[in-house]
Formats: C-alpha cells, structure tokens, sequence
C-alpha cells in the first residue's frame, strides 16, 4: 500500500511538472501578446504593402506611357 | 462606372472597416482571441478575388461572342488584378494559420486547394504569353478561361468540405456565421466585403486603361 502510495505520489509530481514545463514552454512572443491582436495588425500591414506595391508598379507604367507619348502633346 | 462616387465609397467603406474592425467588440474566442478581427481582412480579399476573376470570365465570354479585343483586355488585366489579391489572401492567411494552426503552412487542403486555383490562373498569364497571334490568343486564352472559372470555384468551395480542414467553414468544421458572426461582427465585416470588392474593381478599371493605352500606342 504504501509503495503504490508512493508510486502514485511520485506519478502525481511528474504528471504536475508535465504540466509546469507546458507552462514555461508557451511561447510568450510579442506576437502573442495582447490577445494576439498583434497577427491583425500584421496582416492589414501585409495587404497595405502588397496593394501599395502594385500601385508603385500601376504608376511606373503610366509614367511610361506619359514619356512615350510626351513629344506629341 | 466612370463616376467618382463608389471610388469615395470604397475608400470611407474600407476606412470605417479597418476602424471599426479594430475597436468594435468581437466575441471571446479561445485560440482564436483578437485574430478574430483578421476576418474583415483577409476573407474580403478572397471575395475581391472571386469578382475579379468572374469580370475575367465574363469578358472571356463575351470575347468569343464578339471577337472584340478590348473584352480580351479586360478579361486579362481583371485576373492579373484578382491574382493580386489572391495572393494577399494566401499571405494573410498563412499569417493567421501561424498563430492559430501552429504552423504557416500545414498543408491544409484549404490552403493547398487555394493555392493551386491561383497557380491556374498563373498558367492561364503564361498561356497567353505563349502566343504569340492575337486573335488565336484571344481565343484560346478565352477558353481556358472559362474552364478555369469552375475548376477555381470547386477548389476552394466543394473539396476542401469533402475532407477535413482546419479552415472555418470545411469538413464539419462550421463557418464564422453559423455561431461566431454575431450582429457587431456583421456590422463590419459586410461593408469590408463590398468596399474592399470595389478597390479590387477599381484597380482593375485602372489597369485595364493603362493597357488600353499601350495597345494603342503601340498600333499606331
């Protein structure tokens, strides 16, 4: 009885520190934070920058027609 | 659609959702947690998307009725601007799969399937730099196009329900608004939809000008 006491014991303090290490293993980035509202922002700023870039790449493209057809007008 | 007022009403429309997208109240979620707000996002740049591309099949449509090529133009530059938003979504979401699914990438069939209707509409781009005669590429282009279309639709709306997915919506695995899209989130996440679904036509009218410059200027 007592050895299974003990067995259980040490069981119990194992499963517990399982669980401890679980804890200190999340991974507490930054990212995370804050209800993790930082992914949000990464995604508006993902979109803002992809759109802006097609919009750089829209502009070059006028500016090439403008230059193609300058001398005329 | 040469006036300026739904151009003023995409911009208010996208402007209202990213403030109230980031101040309203959403549920609690576990996991989830404020990543819930990505909604107004990330899914209105795949409605973005599916408009442009079905602008892209109808011009493709109409191009074989009529042979004109400004129809072929416009078919063109709305899948190259529907690919750009494609491609912002799959960012995005990839994003979001990271800190929710663990990893960027899990080979999802959500995500799988997604990826591979953008590389068909990346195929039907190099389909048509393949050749070289105009009206045969009008053409051929037009018809793969229309094929396209479907095979884009049951990609990312009939097999990834089929099996099981992270993805809300997939594989038993129930959509935001069967119990998470409460009014408040309505509230937002509709006029995100429609004002981003604008810009992407916005965008697209744009290109569509550029390129029917450069295909004047270069007739002449």
């Amino acid at each position: 009885m007592k050895r299974i006491l003990s067995i259980l014991a040490f069981l119990t303090l194992f499963v517990q520190n399982i669980f401890a290490q679980n804890n200190e293993i999340e991974m507490a980035d930054h990212l995370r934070a804050e209800g993790k509202i930082y992914v949000v922002v990464i995604c508006i700023v993902i979109i803002l920058l992809g759109l802006l870039a097609y919009l750089f790449s829209l502009d070059k493209k006028v500016k090439m027609l403008e230059k193609n057809s300058g001398p005329k007008n | 659609m040469n006036k300026i007022w739904w151009k003023i009403l995409a911009a208010v429309l996208v402007i209202y959702s990213t403030i109230a997208g980031l101040l309203l109240g959403v549920p609690r979620l576990a996991i989830l947690n404020e990543t819930i707000r990505n909604l107004y996002f990330h899914v209105p740049m795949w409605f973005a998307m599916i408009v442009l591309f079905s602008i892209s099949v109808f011009y493709s449509i109409k191009n074989l009725n009529s042979q004109n090529e400004t129809d072929d133009l416009k078919a063109v530059e709305s899948a190259n601007v529907g690919i750009i938003f494609g491609l912002l979504g799959l960012v995005t979401g990839a994003v979001w799969a990271k800190f929710t699914w663990g990893q960027f990438w899990s080979f999802d069939p959500k995500q799988n399937f997604a990826a591979i209707s953008i590389l068909l509409y990346c195929a039907y781009l190099i389909l048509r730099n393949a050749i070289e005669e105009e009206q045969k590429r009008a053409k051929i282009s037009a018809i793969y196009n229309i094929f396209a279309f479907p095979m884009m639709v049951v990609l990312l709306f009939v097999l990834p329900r089929l099996q099981d997915s992270l993805h809300p919506g997939n594989g038993g695995n129930p959509g935001f608004n069967s119990y998470d899209l409460d009014s408040r989130m309505r509230m937002v996440f509709y006029p995100a939809c429609l004002g981003w679904i604008l810009i992407g036509y916005w965008i697209y009218t744009i290109k569509f000008r550029i390129r029917n410059l450069q295909n004047q200027a270069q007739q002449f």
